[in-house]
């Protein structure tokens, strides 16, 4: 399997996506289910809102913000090149430029994802 | 054996058909994930806090309008596509045989029970008026 992709950056890429791509898909099922017992079962949903408002909550959050921005940036790199084929020989830079926007955009929304747990929640 | 432009996708299907469809589906509703998926995440994170959104949240603010309430189910039909279509790539590369059966059918079928409790929940939340 990890020679498949020949290695280096695009097998990467291609292992992050695959990784990523089935925690946010683990992610939506629970989600799904949680939003259903806003209606179904309020107190239950409000139960489960305080793990998801507490510290080990908005670390997962993170990771969860981090496989779906990732996911997102290596999914426009893997149509771009599906699309305009001749970009595929720039497919390194395509990645590193998906990173740049990761650590770009990751970092402040992580921040303020994890600000509460130093600060307390805000008002 | 496979297209020559592909680095970390699935190559595209040579054969047309409902394959050829679901490949470009996949990268149709990712475009419009990118933006939707993101977009939720950015509201749910960064603009409100979980601490504050509660069952009474959702409905007094979140979900008070239309507008909100077909956002939020665009955004789940895409992912239902996008994201069991995936793990149907996932469980083809590392499922054969019964084994893959087993597992495609549960997919199926929990990408059902998700359309439906999602769809429900939408639809039938009611309003409450601010107050």
């Amino acid at each position: 399997m990890l020679f498949r992709y020949r290695g280096g950056e695009g097998m990467l890429a291609w292992a992050f996506h695959r990784i990523s791509g089935v925690a946010v898909w683990a992610f939506v099922v629970l989600h799904v289910i949680d939003i259903y017992l806003v209606g179904g079962n309020p107190e239950a949903y409000n139960e489960l809102l305080k793990i998801y408002a507490s510290p080990i909550g908005r670390v997962l959050e993170t990771v969860l913000g981090a496989a779906l921005l990732y996911h997102a940036l290596n999914g426009l790199r893997i149509i771009v090149m599906d699309f305009w084929p001749p970009l595929t020989r720039y497919h390194r830079q395509l990645w590193y430029l998906a990173w740049v926007i990761f650590v770009g955009v990751g970092l402040p929304v992580a921040y303020v994802i994890l600000k509460p747990i130093w600060e307390g929640a805000p008002a | 054996m496979s297209a020559p432009y592909t680095r970390s996708g699935r190559a595209r299907p040579s054969g047309g058909g409902p394959e050829l469809a679901i490949w470009y589906l996949m990268r149709v509703t990712g475009v419009a994930l990118f933006v939707l998926a993101l977009t939720h995440f950015l509201i749910i994170h960064v603009i409100y806090d979980p601490s504050e959104q509660d069952a009474t949240w959702i409905a007094q603010v979140r979900w008070s309008s239309l507008f909100w309430r077909a956002f939020d189910w665009s955004l789940l039909m895409l992912v239902l596509f996008h994201a069991f279509m995936g793990v149907r790539t996932v469980i083809a590369d590392y499922a054969q045989g019964g084994r893959r059966m087993f597992l495609l059918t549960g997919l199926y079928l929990l990408a059902g029970v998700l359309f439906v409790l999602g769809t429900v929940v939408v639809l039938t939340l009611p309003v409450v008026p601010k107050g």
